[in-house]
């Protein structure tokens, strides 16, 4: 039968699975809390039970859920969002710190699960937050790091028609290139790379604290820094983020930040013994030029600087350092993870205009990196080149290539779409918080409201600024403000169109 | 040896005509008029009839026949031609395509379809293109002994130093053969009193380099490498030349008037820019800087449109012209008036097909100026007649119009003089007069 309108009870529904799929993940919190004998055990139990609640409740809309094109939209959309909703519910539950409050609770809890990293905690320690809390925070950034449709429809069979879809709308960079006939192996495929990779970075975190060279780093530490690194997500147990540890732990979470930002699909290839492939692929050769490119120009930057830091002493002047600050951040910006291993803040003018360049550059397509995505970039910059040879050449028919392959020339022009509408929303963003900021005479700078703007929709987290920075945290924002961040750092997760298709009345009339 | 061609197009024909005073020749064709040409004008069997049908091959006494041809215009007839054929008997089976990935797929398995041996006719022209383009003032170009050999075709123009000497004179260069001279309908079999004259078509033979300083010598053309290659329409053969140019490293351009073609070949082709146009527009080709072309290959889809593109090429300033011509009758008027050297398939196609009807089957066989003349590459065996004495005598034994061009033995050249003697097992390279070369093929 075809539809005219969209069936709201079949999406509805299938929400209501992925919800009550999603509130198996309270087991981790609630296994941590009772190594640790934490009162918090209640209320990862009582979450657990008001998602799964709900969720079985949304399903029983619609025993048998036949999801079209436009569902897949409603599905993806409003998971997300619900997820956010419930994933907030311990927060507000245990009652401590400024996450208590609702608002602050939604917009950690979307933060994470968009692996934005932004923050509104005021206070990271385990005096004020229990460690199975701060566990659940980093949790939720590695269940959205591959994303939870992928997640669901690499274990719900129910999911294994619409699947595709599903996933398309969950990422809809250009395409999803499907490994395998079946699109739940495709989700399974790449979830075993995420895995795969999750825990050799934990085991070598472990490893280097066993063999003396990263004292922070225990067990514990090992695996909430593993929960967010490979989701570029950039939340930490440590209020000083990865500063916290030793140097040598700090190069190693460099080549992983980096490695989350490629498109996994590459890195199934490597595990399958095939190097050339991701050799060979014209987006992680941008991606890996880029990173380089700025890294070097950043160190240049920080080396010829007077910055110093009370930790570690001197940095300009010392290559060891500004190097290990400049790759770091570098990597951690372009791809949207948002560690830091210093207070960038206090970086100079020239150092911070390469680090904001680097927060619209994104990560791969296929990664877990938020932002506009490289792939974007080389279509554009192939564009571009091409505009002036046909100046030249006003005859000639030159394809746009990605990888040998031709590009549509509809999907070029999709790239134009979005890239521009990220702009724009972007502008839109910055005019928003600051009226917003002056409506209630909160005192910020230029640069902390346009680093709030493309912090939250690229889903990168710190921003430049006192407030936005790294060792700052949004939650002297105003509330209007926050919510609305909320809204950007959903929209930016979802590549922008799922959402604002549902803002159309073209969706919900025919 | 009795060979059956299914197909009489102009390849079909050319065959049967090359084929006709020496072997058992059945033609098949499904048009009746066709037919009943053929049998009176050439001297072979013409049956009307389906070739993919076992009657129809049982009737041209397909179980007694050596060598089955299927060369009609349809790239999937003459597959199932081929594997109907091998459902009844062993013979040796030839198909020709269009299609270049049905030739990758055969040469992938060898007998695929049933098919022993593939000729693409379109590849095979584009690679005579590639080959004539890299020699300047080349018409014709060819490699035997997996590349230890060259042979080639100079227009010997009036300026040429070469022009008025006799070959005795003009052999200065190192192993380079003077092989024969076409002048006007005549052929010249090379002796050293021969006296080569403005306008004459001198066929040499000899290593690759030592072809190559002699044209750039013997010939006035420009001697700059080449670099720009303008290929104009985007058929079949402009697309093959252009992939051919491709794989061998150079960036032509491809210009197509239909748009997407024009777009289909553009992303067919990565390394090509592709110019969607009216190639006879002037205004574009002055934009483009046509006439600084080094060469222009005119492969549209009609002689006519090839004549006129190669002469405005020829009035804008182009270095050399290139054009595929289909009709063998004009090929020779369109020389004459203005382009460089005429290609054409069928000719390329045929030589491909004929070396297997040799009854010592020859490594190669090259025709020139229309078959009155032919090329041919063979491994000599132990009954030879070419075996024995001197060349000088065995030459002498043989009928007139035979010049060995090369011999290559256990992988090395060897510049044949009078007195060297061929060894069972070496590869030899003749040029034959067409009217001699049954007696000769005879012989050797």
């Amino acid at each position: 039968m075809r539809r005219l309108h969209v069936d709201w009870r079949a999406g509805s529904s299938l929400v209501g699975t992925i919800l009550a799929a999603v509130s198996l993940s309270f087991v981790v919190p609630i296994v941590v809390a009772l190594v640790y004998g934490e009162t918090d055990l209640w209320v990862f139990v009582a979450s657990a039970i008001l998602t799964a609640v709900v969720g079985l409740a949304l399903r029983r809309l619609d025993p048998d859920p036949d999801p079209g094109a436009r569902e897949a939209f409603f599905v993806v959309a409003m998971s997300w969002l619900l997820v956010a909703v419930f994933g907030a519910v311990p927060y507000v539950l245990a009652g401590n710190g400024s996450v208590a409050h609702p608002v602050n609770a939604l917009f950690e809890s979307m933060s994470g699960f968009t692996t934005t990293g932004a923050t509104v905690m005021e206070d990271i320690s385990f005096d004020t937050h229990s460690r199975s809390m701060l566990l659940w925070r980093q949790l939720t950034q590695w269940l959205g790091g591959m994303g939870i449709i992928v997640l669901a429809v690499a274990i719900l069979s129910q999911l294994a028609v619409g699947g595709a879809q599903l996933m398309e709308a969950e990422t809809p960079g250009p395409g999803v290139s499907k490994l395998t006939p079946h699109i739940a192996e495709t989700a399974r495929v790449l979830w075993i790379a995420y895995v795969g990779l999750t825990v050799l970075y934990i085991a070598l975190l472990y490893a280097a604290h066993l063999l003396g060279y990263a004292p922070n780093m225990d067990l514990y530490n090992a695996i909430a820094h593993g929960f967010t690194t490979l989701p570029t997500g950039g939340f930490s147990p440590e209020a000083r983020s990865i500063e916290a540890f030793s140097p040598l732990v700090q190069w190693l979470v460099v080549p992983f930040m980096f490695a989350a930002g490629v498109n996994f699909v590459l890195w199934w290839h490597v595990i399958s013994g095939d190097w050339r492939t991701l050799l060979r692929d014209n987006e992680f050769r941008l991606y890996l030029g880029v990173v380089t490119g700025l890294s070097i120009v950043a160190t240049v930057v920080l080396f010829l600087s007077t910055l110093e830091t009370p930790e570690t002493g001197q940095i300009g002047g010392n290559l060891e350092r500004s190097a290990r600050y400049a790759t770091f951040q570098i990597a951690s910006v372009t791809n949207s993870t948002g560690y830091a291993n210093m207070d960038f803040d206090a970086w100079s003018g020239p150092a911070k205009a390469v680090l904001l360049f680097a927060m619209f550059v994104g990560g791969s397509t296929g990664s877990t990196g938020g932002g506009i995505k490289v792939l974007r970039w080389l279509v554009i910059l192939k564009t571009f080149r091409r505009e002036l040879f046909t100046a030249i050449h006003p005859d000639a028919v030159r394809p746009v290539r990605m990888n040998g392959r031709v590009l549509d020339e509809e999907a070029v022009r999709g790239i134009y779409a979005f890239t521009l509408l990220y702009l724009v929303i972007f502008f839109v963003g910055v005019a928003l918080f600051a009226i917003d900021a002056a409506r209630v005479g909160f005192e910020i700078e230029l640069l902390d409201v346009i680093s709030a703007s493309i912090a939250t929709l690229g889903n990168i987290g710190p921003g430049l600024g006192t407030v936005t920075g790294p060792m700052g945290g949004y939650v002297d924002f105003p509330t209007s403000s926050k919510l609305l961040m909320v809204c950007f750092m959903w929209i930016g997760r979802l590549e922008i169109f799922p959402v604002l298709v549902l803002l159309t009345r073209a969706y919900w009339q025919r | 040896m009795r060979v059956i061609v299914v197909g009489a197009g102009e390849v079909g024909r050319a065959i049967a005509t090359n084929l006709e005073q020496s072997h058992d020749v059945v033609v098949i064709d499904r048009n009746e008029e066709t037919v009943e040409e053929l049998t009176y004008s050439l001297d072979v069997l013409a049956l009307r009839g389906d070739g993919t049908e076992l009657e129809t091959l049982r009737e041209a006494g397909v179980e007694q026949t050596d060598l089955v041809i299927a060369c009609t215009d349809s790239d999937e007839t003459n597959l199932v031609v081929c594997g109907s054929v091998k459902t009844v008997t062993d013979a040796f089976t030839i198909a020709r395509v269009r299609r270049r990935t049905l030739l990758e797929t055969w040469e992938g398995a060898q007998s695929a379809f049933g098919v022993d041996f593939m000729v693409c006719t379109d590849l095979l022209t584009a690679q005579a293109i590639f080959r004539i383009c890299g020699l300047p003032a080349a018409q014709d170009v060819d490699m035997f002994a997996g590349g230890l050999v060259r042979m080639a075709e100079f227009h010997i123009r009036p300026e040429s130093p070469v022009a008025n000497e006799s070959i005795q004179e003009a052999d200065r260069y190192d192993s380079l053969t003077f092989a024969g001279i076409f002048r006007d309908d005549e052929l010249i079999v090379a002796t050293g009193e021969t006296v080569i004259q403005p306008d004459d078509r001198l066929v040499v033979i000899g290593s690759p380099d030592s072809v190559a300083e002699f044209a750039a010598d013997a010939t006035t053309a420009p001697d700059d490498d080449l670099d720009e290659i303008v290929i104009i329409g985007g058929s079949e053969i402009g697309y093959q030349a252009a992939l051919e140019f491709e794989s061998h490293g150079y960036s032509p351009r491809l210009i197509e008037q239909d748009p997407d073609r024009a777009r289909e070949l553009a992303e067919a082709l990565p390394d090509t820019l592709v110019l969607e146009s009216d190639a006879t527009d002037l205004e574009f080709l002055a934009r483009e800087h046509v006439d600084e072309a080094d060469v222009i290959v005119a492969a549209l889809d009609s002689d006519e449109k090839n004549l006129l593109v190669s002469l405005l090429g020829r009035r804008l300033g182009v270095d050399r012209t290139i054009a595929v011509i289909e009709n063998l009758e004009y090929a020779d008027l369109f020389q004459r008036v203005g382009i460089d050297v005429a290609v054409n398939p069928r000719e390329e196609t045929a030589e491909e097909i004929v070396r297997f009807t040799r009854t010592r089957r020859a490594e190669k066989v090259v025709m020139l100026e229309h078959d009155r003349a032919e090329v041919i590459e063979f491994e000599v065996d132990a009954d030879s007649a070419l075996l024995g004495d001197s060349i000088e005598e065995v030459v002498a034994e043989l009928p007139d119009g035979v010049v060995v061009g090369a011999i290559s033995r256990g992988g090395k050249r060897i510049t044949p003089r009078g007195t060297t003697v061929v060894q069972p097992g070496d590869h030899v390279v003749l040029f034959v007069d067409a009217r001699v070369l049954e007696e000769v093929l005879e012989a050797i």
